[in-house]
């Protein structure tokens, strides 16, 4: 049965050759229709010869069954073996024919079984479609096909490329082009003023990209070794001072991930004074009413999933708030002035929660899915920034200054600061104290429910998710000093920065250590924290 | 105010050390005409997301046994205990479990340190414990049955298929901060090496439990993979910490197809919680997935969801594990017609039950079992694709063949030897001095 399809496979490949002399649309149909079979009758490495014939084909029809094959959309009938491309349309799948672009009669899911791929064959795809693509019409289209080039390397397309940057119109396109035939140029034994030119041409390109397209050069004797091993030298300067930049980006980016945990703790801790314990609770439940929110939308509306987190957001803070006022009517006013039996009941409260959570949803991490607009990253630079973690600092510093503006601004915050000033003068001032309190925890509660809404997106949505803030939290409010906004932004971002600095040189587990440490001394030398507060206050 | 402090921070530690003391939910009856069989998975705490999930499957078999008529003419009756994933309070619930509710056999334990914190209880009293999850090896016990993999059924086979198959020359081996990731990397680093791979080409990294800001990490394993040669990452990253693991990997770009990440620890259970669309393609080496066409698991998984009454329950390696482990108890109970520890130890060497992918387990006599090695793709519902097989089952090694002082011990329970660690190099039992 091999030698057959290898037979098969010898024949297609002439017919192919001779096609590529003759290249008229009747005659193409013919020779992609048994390559296509062979792609979904064969094993993986007869699947991988046929990728590579059907690239030797140059026939643009080959690509939509390329590109079908690598999403795993190329997919074969089982009531008669054809092969076919699926595409989801409501509750079936409508089906077209790959060779010839016509429309199939609609089948549902379970008559079809996928045609795999593995990272091998996901490759070869991906160099097949470059090598195809390289003259589309589309501009993206063939600047995408110049990068996969780049990335492959193979020397086999050097006269692809040569024939296209001879005809190509767009500077940009050109460029990349040329650093793709460069990459290949090395990749080859072509002579040694080749190379030299191509060395120089990618190391105007710059980065990591350069740097792994030179390194294989560097261990040499010749010209081309000594030319790659400066290049080398003069990037990886550039990298160090771009790396340092990336440093702090990581820095600031794990920081306002702090700043949000720490953020509704600084009104609980910090203003009034309370030990919560239950505080990553709240975080953990702003996260799991994003996972209702999500569920509800995918299963009845999912046209607003892209809005899902906006939507969660004051639901969130709603949940989370009322959940608040009714820990500290029911338990936190019994125990105000008593802070070990606030800890202790605190603790004993983020175990009960965690269980009630873990009771209903079950024990394993929840999907909350990421929106478009967060997904991936964008280059500046050498510096990879990721959208999530962009949309992340900006929220945190958004939710930093509303609440500033609430405290500072409102009649609500004014009456928050003077009961936690001074509460008796402030009953005498007709404040009603017992309602402040309760707003004040449920407005801490509903910020660390909407951070859980944002932490949602970068850790796991599990009932143990609040637990591994709750320190952190702690930590950051402390060091900030106690009752100052400023100082928990300030902290933050510092203990974010330092253990981004220190990560690669220390490895994360002793870099914690390091900053924990810092800490504990830090607060005994200033027990008040960076910012610390002054007045009479402070001094009761 | 200063006091406050002092206050929190004295409270704080005290409040961390405080045991979550959670009642054993067994039902301990004291009655002669039941067989009882002791489940300690950790039901509340970190590892609660991965080890209650044992607890059902545990419980969905003893279950469907006393459908079957039982065991021996008598009902088996489940003691369920929580040791709430703390390693000390394994130990006292093992002793609990043993000593007042008279169980025959155990099942549970996931990470290797609580394990390793029962292993005196079960040897003073003599049990049985029969442990399910991938482990470091480095061990072989009288009265432990490890039915999940030892690191030659898993790691080894995982290497040396990212070498032929995807041509990898440069590693990173990344882990979680504790013994299994530890020792599977020094093994593998003693492997690489043994392969010619030089020390340059390979970088080791440990993150603590519930890691969860990878950027750095990430961005380090992209740099280290921009040296020409191609990359992988063979991650033992356990638990929690996965999730932000791969998010950061999709966020940054890194595809299947450029460096290529095989897990250990990363089964259907843990991708469950994440859109797996950006890690199409990346690995796990495990002896069982869910997507393994045969009626056997089509039967295992179809009674799973009729059990947790929940069509989106999946099913992964370690259940397999408890599968294979309690019917080879059940069957070397008959063997011996007792439940006696010591006739049941004697009996269940070379005791052989039908696995979950085709095929049939046996129990060897250093209380390993034979399993097949499969390396899976992820795909883009969550499930795995199978893209390499071996092609006979694999024996586990007790002892790593590549580590000093390890390569000369065997372990053979059966008499006249009975040693978990003799040496072969002096011809004594009591392992490498």
């Amino acid at each position: 049965m091999r030698q057959i399809k290898l037979i098969l496979l010898g024949l297609a490949a002439m017919v192919c050759v001779l096609a590529a002399l003759d290249p008229s649309p009747a005659r193409a149909e013919e020779d992609l229709a048994p390559l296509v079979a062979i792609l979904a009758e064969g094993g993986l490495s007869e699947r991988a010869e046929a990728i590579d014939a059907l690239a030797a084909t140059g026939d643009p029809r080959a690509v939509p069954i390329l590109e079908a094959l690598a999403d795993g959309a190329l997919m074969v009938r089982k009531a008669d073996g054809a092969v076919v491309i699926a595409k989801t349309a409501g509750k079936v799948l409508a089906l077209t024919d790959p060779v010839t672009g016509v429309a199939l009669a609609e089948v549902a899911s379970g008559a079809l079984d996928k045609i795999k791929v593995n990272n091998r064959l996901r490759r070869s795809i991906r160099d097949a479609v470059g090598a195809l693509t390289l003259r589309s019409k589309d501009t993206a289209v063939r600047l995408i096909a110049a990068k996969s080039l780049f990335d492959s390397a193979d020397p086999e397309s050097i006269e692809a490329l040569e024939g296209a940057i001879g005809v190509e119109s767009d500077s940009t396109v050109r460029t990349a082009m040329e650093r793709a035939l460069a990459a290949s140029i090395l990749a080859s034994d072509l002579p040694e003023d080749r190379k030299l030119a191509a060395v120089t041409t990618i190391t105007a390109l710059g980065g990591r990209d350069a740097l792994s397209v030179l390194t294989p050069l560097a261990n040499g004797e010749d010209a081309v070794a000594a030319a790659a091993r400066k290049a080398m030298t003069a990037i990886n300067n550039t990298l160090a001072l771009w790396d340092a930049g990336q440093a702090v980006w990581y820095g600031l980016s794990l920081g306002s991930v702090l700043l949000l945990a720490a953020i509704g703790l600084a009104i609980t801790f910090g203003v009034m004074g309370v030990i919560n314990m239950a505080h990553g609770e709240m975080v953990m439940l702003g996260a799991y009413t994003t996972f209702m929110v999500q569920d509800v939308i995918r299963t009845s509306i999912p046209g607003l999933f892209e809005w899902s987190l906006l939507i969660a957001l004051p639901l969130a803070f709603l949940v989370t708030g009322a959940i608040g006022v009714a820990i500290e009517r029911g338990i936190i006013r019994f125990l105000y002035g008593r802070p070990l039996e606030t800890l202790l009941a605190t603790w004993g409260l983020s175990l009960v929660l965690q269980q009630v959570v873990r009771s209903i949803f079950g024990p394993t991490n929840q999907e909350v899915g990421t929106p478009e607009w967060m997904s991936g990253a964008f280059k500046v630079g050498e510096m990879t920034i990721t959208y999530n973690r962009l949309t992340i600092i900006i929220f945190a510093m958004a939710v930093l200054f509303c609440l500033m503006l609430v405290l500072k601004k409102t009649p609500m915050g004014l009456q928050m600061r003077a009961v936690t000033q001074n509460r008796r003068m402030a009953g005498s001032m007709g404040i009603r104290t017992n309602w402040v309190d309760a707003m004040t925890f449920g407005l801490g509660s509903g910020i660390a429910g909407i951070a859980g809404v944002a932490l949602s997106q970068v850790d796991n949505v599990s009932p143990n998710l609040g637990q591994g803030y709750i320190i952190d939290s702690f930590m950051v409010v402390v060091f900030g000093g106690v009752g100052n906004l400023w100082g928990t932004l300030v902290g933050a971002m510092t203990l974010g920065i330092a253990n981004k600095f220190l990560e690669p040189y220390a490895g994360a587990v002793l870099g914690k250590i390091l900053v924990l440490v810092f800490i504990i001394l830090f607060i005994q030398k200033r027990p008040r924290g960076l910012f610390a507060l002054k007045g009479r206050a402070v001094e009761s | 105010m200063k006091k406050t402090f002092r206050g929190v921070l004295a409270a704080g530690a005290l409040a961390l050390t405080a045991q979550m003391g959670v009642a054993s939910i067994g039902t301990a009856q004291a009655a002669d005409d039941t067989i009882k069989v002791g489940i300690l998975h950790s039901l509340s705490g970190t590892m609660a997301i991965s080890e209650t999930t044992l607890k059902d499957a545990m419980l969905m078999l003893i279950d469907e046994q006393n459908k079957k008529g039982g065991l021996l003419g008598k009902q088996l009756e489940a003691v369920v205990v929580d040791p709430a994933s703390d390693w000390p309070l394994f130990a006292e619930k093992a002793r609990e479990l043993i000593s007042v509710n008279k169980v025959d056999a155990v099942f549970g334990c996931w990470t290797s340190v609580s394990r390793k914190s029962v292993l005196p209880v079960f040897e003073e009293l003599n049990s049985i414990l029969f442990y399910p999850v991938q482990y470091e090896g480095e061990e072989s016990q009288r009265n432990v049955f490890y039915t999940g993999a030892a690191p030659n059924q898993q790691a080894i086979p995982a290497v040396d298929y990212l070498m032929k198959e995807e041509g990898v020359e440069r590693w990173v081996l990344a882990g979680t901060d504790y013994v299994y990731p530890r020792t599977t990397n020094k093994i593998l680093e003693a492997y690489l090496k043994a392969k010619g791979v030089a020390a340059d080409d390979i970088m080791i990294n440990y993150t603590p439990f519930g890691h969860s800001d990878w950027q750095t990490i990430v961005a380090d394993i992209k740099n280290f993979g921009s040296a020409g040669k191609k990359t992988a990452v063979v991650s033992t990253i356990n638990g929690d910490a996965n999730v932000p693991f791969y998010k950061e990997l999709g966020n940054q770009g890194i595809k299947a197809e450029d460096i290529p990440v095989v897990a250990f620890s990363v089964g259907e259970e843990e991708l469950a919680g994440i859109d797996t669309t950006p890690l199409v393609g990346h690995l796990a080496a495990w002896n069982y997935f869910q997507s393994v066409d045969d009626p056997a698991n089509t039967a295992f998984i179809d009674a799973w969801k009729a059990f947790t009454k929940d069509d989106k329950r999946v099913t992964n390696d370690p259940m397999e594990a408890h599968y294979i482990g309690f019917n080879m108890w059940v069957k070397a109970v008959e063997k011996a017609g007792s439940t006696d520890p010591d006739a049941v130890i004697d009996a269940i060497v070379g005791v052989s039950v039908p696995n979950l992918t085709g095929g049939m387990s046996a129990m060897m006599p250093n209380h390993h079992i034979t399993k097949p090695v499969l390396i899976g793709e992820i795909q883009d519902d969550g499930q795995f694709d199978v893209v390499w097989e071996t092609s006979g089952l694999v024996v586990g090694d007790a002892w790593s063949d590549y580590l000093e002082g390890s390569k000369d011990l065997i372990s053979d329970w059966r008499a006249p030897m009975s040693c978990g660690n003799f040496n072969t190099a002096t011809g004594k039992c009591g392992g490498a001095e």
